[in-house]
């Protein structure tokens, strides 16, 4: 009985690598060259954007709350650093400044409203969402601002031992999190934070400043985000960024992070952020079209929370037999 | 009107270590007003449960309208008639008066609702009720003794002959309690059957025909109420001799740690008291007397109004529970789950989350120093697990409160306030809780206790302050405690 309840324990710990690797299978046989070194980098720099957007909303979503302002925040943080380099001519490292600022207090602005004004998560980041896209689109006139210094799209082009440099940023920053969440005091107050708010406040934690601090780095890091997606294009789209908060909350899911806050693993967001990259890649190289990788996307977001409400059910099913 | 609507026999309810209720029968009269009366935990609402089928007795039956069950389910209960009148209520706040009576159960013309009807007909219960009331406005908007008055009227509308009323009094005031006094006098009249639970001893006696007594979990007495005076139907609630099963206090009590004065807020009223070293100051009281928000303002967790407190003889002001925790104040919240702990980390994660700073360097963790704080406290508090990574939802309620109260211990202060410290955990973890408390007081500590079991509270004070209604309405030294004076003061200022 204890050695099934063991068995159990470890599929519903890590089903998720299992499922991973299946569909690597798959994908392999539906199309032959799916399994090359080439796609693997593909997909890596293809998910190193969204990669990066989901250690901030992990935070988030730990605390208890949810940030639907993401890909906006993303998409601003080019447009500003566009408009930097093209309009002001300022130096790189001046513009990165100034634009990863910006998204640091449009995180903290969501964190504002969800403490101090008391909002629920979902609508206060679903209007910071709205109005930073409506500015995206006023500061630029709603048209793409390109034809700024070269040098900034050499960070995307650079490879460093074969490894594009934006994947490495994003194993960097992945590293860095996971450390902040398991060894520090700020990572295991966000995870008491988001498991008993008023045990926590009663405890001593400052509770405000926790989640101020969750939002607002889940804005730097999606700047940091559309720092490199401008990188990578050359151009500051109004646009650009959209569905991103999708992306991010479908890896972290994926991985393992309970929406309703206190529990989840980084490390497992990983596996959810390569899954859903693979997922895309696979789809585009069997020819599937548009509309339906989007279809497919959306039920995957769906099967992982039932996923994970299912697991949470069998779970204490077994702690309460125990 | 003599034959009985209700008879229990030999109901008995037991959890694991508790007897909730302890082979109670008795009978309920049609068309009588009948009070329960008891102390905190005697059994009352465990009874009430039975009846509406959200708990199922260990063994005995019940006989409703001359047929016989062995448990009810809520549905069951329902059908048979059996409405329940909650201190909380169950309306839905933006609907209207007229649309919380149909609630469920809506007067319906074709697929849509016939909001004339249901207000015709709302207002037809106003009339043969007596309540004028405008049956168009929101519940939401109506004084409290309206909308428990709405909920009569709900219970009313589905033709019940048997309304439980569980301390419907509670929130009303003076006035507004007459207005409800009314309606059950109205009630009587209609040969409705009432089971009546107050702690306002009044009240049973101004309403009641008959009086049953539970004390701890076993049926006492049913008595006429008129022939019972407020001193006997209190004898009869306290009922048993103090147990010696408390710790038998040697400690030396020192001087004056903390002086409040005049401390006013929202559910307090110029409360004011001494602390004094390395004694058990016990609080006793009714539920909702004020007695957690008194204990929360110290701790910082609730704003104070107004009034001044000295703490080692220094003004304090606490604004938050960190600079309760900073001058040395310790909290053991009342509801362990909500409050106390987080139950989806680990006992070592919540035993030092309140100190997480002094284990750490700069903003790392230390482990070791995290670790050799926790396994210290698993062994000093006896906390049973087999390891301190269990998560604290698998343990067991006593097992969790001392994951709790090693976390305040942790902190090391002087002041530790214990609000209801054994609801419901098993005897011998109990024990060990007393057995705590009293060493913290023979090291020193002072400690505040909020109780209400009145064994607990009589055993283990070395002084006690009844607070009634948000004041303090007395205080007893050990030579005059008594259950009944602390009964009789806690009802005072209501």
């Amino acid at each position: 009985m204890k050695k099934d309840n063991k068995a159990v324990m470890a599929l519903l710990n890590y089903g998720i690598i299992v499922a991973f690797l299946l569909m690597i299978v798959i994908f392999s046989i539906a199309s032959r060259n799916f399994l090359t070194t080439n796609t693997a980098f593909t997909i890596l720099k293809q998910v190193s954007i969204t990669g990066i957007i989901s250690i901030g909303m992990t935070l988030v979503l730990l605390t208890g709350g949810i940030d639907l302002s993401v890909g906006s925040i993303a998409g601003v943080t080019a447009v500003t650093a566009a408009i930097c380099l093209k309009n002001y001519e300022l130096p790189i490292p001046l513009t990165c400044i100034i634009a990863l600022l910006l998204a640091i207090v449009y995180g903290a602005l969501s964190g504002f409203c969800v403490t101090k004004m008391n909002m629920p998560p979902f609508i206060a980041t679903l209007g910071v969402q709205t109005s930073l896209r409506g500015l995206a689109y006023i500061v630029t006139g709603g048209l793409p601002v390109y034809g700024f210094t070269k040098a900034f799209s050499r960070f995307a082009a650079t490879s460093l031992f074969g490894i594009p440099l934006q994947v490495l940023l994003a194993v960097l920053l992945f590293v860095v999190f996971i450390i902040i969440l398991t060894k520090t005091t700020f990572g295991r107050y966000l995870y008491g934070v988001g498991g008993n708010e008023e045990a926590s406040r009663l405890s001593g934690v400052n509770v405000t400043t926790i989640k101020v601090m969750a939002y607002s780095i889940s804005g730097f890091l999606s700047g940091i985000a559309g720092l490199v997606l401008l990188s990578k294009t050359s151009s500051g789209q109004p646009s650009s960024g959209g569905g991103y908060e999708m992306d991010a909350i479908t890896a972290a899911v994926i991985g393992g992070v309970s929406l309703s806050g206190g529990e989840g693993r980084l490390s497992m967001v990983i596996i959810g952020v390569l899954l859903m990259g693979t997922l895309q890649t696979g789809m585009i190289m069997c020819g599937i079209n548009d509309y339906v990788q989007q279809l497919v996307k959306g039920m995957v977001l769906i099967a992982a929370v039932a996923y994970s409400q299912f697991s949470q059910k069998i779970r204490n099913r077994m702690a309460a037999a125990s | 009107m003599e034959d009985a609507i209700l008879k229990v026999q030999d109901i008995c309810k037991y959890y694991p270590g508790v007897k909730a209720l302890d082979s109670v029968s008795f009978e309920v009269k049609r068309g009588e007003v009948h009070a329960i009366c008891g102390e905190n935990g005697a059994g009352k609402s465990t009874f009430i449960k039975i009846l509406t089928g959200a708990i199922e007795p260990t063994s005995g039956t019940i006989t409703f309208n001359g047929k016989t069950y062995e448990k009810l389910n809520p549905k069951q209960s329902m059908e048979l008639g059996i409405s329940v009148i909650y201190q909380e209520f169950s309306l839905v706040p933006y609907l209207t008066v007229a649309e919380n009576i149909f609630y469920g159960r809506e007067i319906k013309k074709g697929i849509f609702r016939d909001v004339n009807a249901m207000e015709e007909r709302a207002r037809e219960l106003c009339r043969e009720m007596g309540v004028e009331l405008d049956v168009r406005r929101r519940v939401c908007d109506l004084g409290v003794a309206y909308q428990q008055i709405v909920e009569i009227l709900k219970a009313v509308s589905r033709n019940t002959e048997f309304i439980i009323m569980d301390e419907p009094t509670a929130p009303l005031t003076i006035k507004e309690t007459e207005v409800f006094f009314k309606i059950i006098e109205k009630l009587k009249k209609e040969k409705v059957t009432i089971i009546f639970i107050s702690h306002r001893l009044e009240e049973v006696f101004e309403l009641c025909d008959r009086a049953s007594v539970f004390c701890d979990g076993k049926y006492v007495v049913t008595k006429e109420v008129e022939d019972l005076n407020k001193k006997q139907l209190i004898a009869y609630m306290v009922g048993r001799e103090l147990s010696d099963d408390y710790p038998v206090p040697s400690r030396e009590i020192g001087e004056t740690i903390l002086k409040a004065e005049g401390l006013t807020n929202k559910r307090v009223k110029n409360v004011s008291f001494e602390l004094k070293k390395g004694e058990i100051l016990g609080f006793g009281g009714l539920v909702g007397a004020g007695r957690t928000e008194l204990v929360r303002a110290l701790y910082g967790a609730d704003p104070i109004q107004a009034g001044e407190i000295t703490l080692m003889g220094k003004p304090y002001h606490p604004k938050s529970p960190r600079s309760g925790l900073n001058a040395g104040i310790g909290l053991i919240p009342e509801d362990r789950k909500a409050q106390g702990v987080v139950l989806s980390l680990p006992i070592r994660e919540n035993i030092v989350y309140s100190i997480l700073k002094k284990v750490s360097r700069f903003f790392f963790i230390d482990k070791k120093k995290e670790k050799d704080c926790v396994e210290g406290y698993i062994g000093d508090l006896n906390i049973k697990t087999p390891s301190a990574e269990q998560l604290v939802k698998n343990l067991s309620g006593g097992n969790q409160q001392k994951v709790v109260l090693a976390k305040a211990m942790a902190t090391n202060c002087e002041i530790l306030i214990f609000d209801e410290p054994t609801r419901g955990i098993d005897v011998g973890a109990k024990q060990e809780i007393y057995g705590l408390m009293c060493r913290l007081a023979e090291a020193g500590k002072s400690v505040i206790m909020i109780s209400s079991e009145m064994p607990e509270l009589l055993g283990m004070s070395d002084r006690i302050l009844v607070m009634s209604n948000g004041m303090i309405a007395g205080e007893l030294d050990r030579s005059e405690y008594s259950q009944a004076r602390v009964l009789e003061m806690a009802s005072s200022q209501l």
